[in-house]
C-alpha cells in the first residue's frame, strides 16, 4: 500500500460524488427525513424515540453507504476502469482504502447533519455525549462501505449488487437487538448476533442513550466494529484480481 | 536470452476463456520502435492476445516477455500503456480530471497531463464531462489516460473503431509520431485498410497468425492489390492446406 496512491484515489472518488448533486442530496437528506418520520410516529411517547432514535442513527448510514459503495465499485468493474487501474502501479489495498477514505469523509458529513437534525430539530435526548453519537455513526458508515466493497466482489450485475443489500444487511438488522433484545433471543441466534458487527453498533448507541459515562463500553464496541472494517477490506481486496480468466 | 530489440516475445502461448481454447500455441516477436498492426476478424483472439501481453489475462501455458520482463511484472506497470476496446474512463469526471488521475497514479507531472490532452486533440473539451462527449471523443479521452504515462510500449485494442475517416487518419498520424520518438506500439483493428499505416503486420485468425510481415511484403507475396484481398487470399490458402490433409499445420 502507498499513502499517496490511496489519497489520490480517495480524491478522485470524492470528485465523482461531488459532481453528482442528487446523490449528495440523497445521502444528507434521506437520514434526516427518516429520523423526522420516526420522531413524528412517536410524538406522543418521546421516551420511545429517545430509545430507538440513536440506534437508527447508527443503522441508516450503514445501509446507505453499503448500497452506494457496492454500486460504485461494481461500476468500476463493468466499465473496465478497475482492470485498467490494476494494470498500473496502483495496489489493491490503495483501491480499497481510497474508497473507504472517501466514503468515510462523506459519512462524517452525513453523521453531522443527521445527528444535528435529530438533537436540535427532533429533540432527541441522550444521557451520553452527543459527539460520541457522531463517532459511532461514522464508524457504522465506514463499516457499511467496507462490507459494500466486499459484497460487490461477488456481484456480476447491478441487479445482484442491489440484492446483496437485503442479503447482507437485513439479517444483521433483525439480529442487532433493535426489534428483540439480544438476551431474549434463542441461543443460536444470540451467538450469531454476537459475531455480527451491526449488533455492536446498536449496543454502542444504546449505551450512549442510557449512560452519561459511556466512553469505556462504547470504546470496546468500536474496537469490534473497526476490526470488522479491517477484515472486510482485506477480504474485499482478495476478491480483486489483476489477472482474470 | 532476452533481446533488447524486441518489445514483446511470446513463446508457445496457450489461453482458454470460458472453457474454449482461444489461443492454442502462439509464438511471435514484436520489434521495438514500430507501429505493429494486429489485424483480423472479431472473435479471432486479438483482445485475448493483448490481455495476455499486458498481464491481465490468466494464461494456461507458455511465456510472454514484455520489455525484457515477464508480462504483468510490477516494474512493467509504469512502462506499458493499455487502452481497452471499450473506453475505460470515469464518465462522470471531466477529461482533464480523468487524465490527471491516471497520470498521477503513473507518476506523471502536470505538464504531461496537458500534453496528453493536446495529443488527442481534446483541448476544447478538457473541462467537459466524458459522458457528454461523442463516442470518438470518449475513446480519445481513454487514449490520453494511457499516453499521459509516456509508456515505452503502448497497446491499443481497436482504438479507431467507430471513428470517422478524418479522426482515424489523425490517430494513425499520432501513432506514427510516437513510434518515431521511440515508443513501441501494438494496435489492433478489424479494418483491413488500416494495414497500410503500420510498419509491420500480424494477421490473426482463430487464435493463430496467418502472417507476420510488412505491408509491402504482404501484397508482394499474395500478389493482391490491397490488404483486404491479401487477407482473404491467405485464408483461402490456409483452408486449402488444412483440407489437403496437412494435419493441422500452420500456413503462415
Amino acid at each position: 500500500m502507498n499513502g499517496r496512491l490511496t489519497l489520490l484515489t480517495a480524491g478522485r472518488v470524492l470528485r465523482q460524488i461531488r459532481g453528482d448533486h442528487r446523490t449528495v442530496a440523497l445521502m444528507l437528506v434521506v437520514p434526516c427525513v427518516l429520523i423526522g418520520l420516526l420522531a413524528w410516529i412517536y410524538a406522543s411517547t418521546p421516551a420511545v424515540f429517545d430509545h430507538i432514535g440513536p440506534a437508527l442513527l447508527g443503522v441508516f448510514p450503514f445501509v446507505v453507504m453499503f448500497v452506494v459503495t457496492s454500486v460504485a465499485t461494481l461500476r468500476e468493474r463493468t466499465s473496465g476502469t478497475l482492470e485498467r487501474l490494476l494494470s498500473t502501479p496502483l495496489g489493491k489495498g490503495d483501491f480499497m482504502a481510497g474508497y473507504a477514505l472517501a466514503f468515510g469523509a462523506m459519512a462524517v458529513l452525513q453523521a453531522l447533519v443527521a445527528t444535528a437534525f435529530a438533537v436540535w430539530v427532533c429533540g432527541l435526548d441522550v444521557a451520553g455525549p452527543v459527539w460520541l453519537l457522531v463517532v459511532v455513526a461514522v464508524a457504522d458508515a465506514v463499516l457499511g462501505t467496507a462490507l459494500g466493497l466486499l459484497a460487490s466482489g461477488f456481484a456480476r450485475t447491478e441487479f445482484q449488487a442491489v440484492q446483496f443489500m437485503p442479503a447482507f444487511v437485513l439479517p444483521q438488522f433483525l439480529l442487532c437487538g433493535l426489534l428483540v433484545a439480544r438476551d431474549a433471543m434463542p441461543d443460536l441466534l444470540r451467538w450469531v448476533s454476537d459475531v455480527l458487527p451491526l449488533s455492536y453498533a446498536v449496543d454502542a448507541m444504546k449505551t450512549i442513550t442510557a449512560s452519561s459515562d459511556a466512553l469505556g463500553d462504547v470504546g470496546k464496541d468500536l474496537v469490534v466494529i473497526v476490526g470488522w472494517i479491517v477484515l472486510a477490506l482485506v477480504l474485499g481486496s482478495l476478491t480483486l484480481r489483476r489477472r482474470t480468466p | 536470452m532476452v533481446n533488447k530489440s524486441y518489445a514483446v516475445e511470446v513463446d508457445q502461448l496457450r489461453v482458454s476463456r470460458g472453457g474454449r481454447v482461444v489461443i492454442a500455441d502462439l509464438s511471435v516477436r514484436i520489434p521495438t520502435g514500430q507501429v505493429v498492426g494486429l489485424l483480423g476478424p472479431s472473435g479471432g483472439g486479438k483482445s485475448t492476445f493483448i490481455r495476455a501481453l499486458v498481464g491481465v489475462q490468466v494464461v494456461e501455458s507458455g511465456t510472454v516477455t514484455v520489455l525484457g520482463q515477464p508480462a504483468g511484472s510490477p516494474d512493467l506497470r509504469h512502462r506499458v500503456g493499455y487502452v481497452t476496446q471499450s473506453p475505460s474512463v470515469y464518465a462522470d469526471l471531466s477529461v482533464e480530471d480523468n487524465v490527471r488521475y491516471f497520470g498521477r497514479v503513473l507518476g506523471a507531472a502536470e505538464a504531461a497531463v496537458q500534453e496528453a490532452i493536446d495529443l488527442v486533440d481534446l483541448r476544447a473539451h478538457a473541462h467537459d464531462r466524458v459522458e457528454n462527449l461523442s463516442g470518438g471523443q470518449h475513446s480519445r479521452a481513454s487514449l490520453a489516460c494511457a499516453l499521459v504515462g509516456r509508456p515505452e510500449l503502448l497497446v491499443l485494442d481497436e482504438p479507431t473503431v467507430g471513428l470517422d475517416p478524418v479522426l482515424r487518419r489523425d490517430l494513425w498520424d499520432l501513432f506514427g509520431r510516437l513510434a518515431a520518438e521511440g515508443t513501441s506500439l501494438l494496435v489492433s483493428s478489424h479494418v483491413m485498410d488500416e494495414a497500410t499505416r503500420c510498419d509491420r503486420l500480424l494477421l490473426m485468425r482463430s487464435g493463430a497468425f496467418l502472417a507476420d510481415t510488412t505491408p509491402a511484403q504482404l501484397l508482394l507475396e499474395t500478389g493482391t492489390p490491397d490488404a483486404e484481398t491479401a487477407f482473404l487470399a491467405l485464408i483461402d490458402r490456409a483452408e486449402a492446406t488444412t483440407r489437403s490433409g496437412a494435419g493441422g499445420g500452420s500456413a503462415a
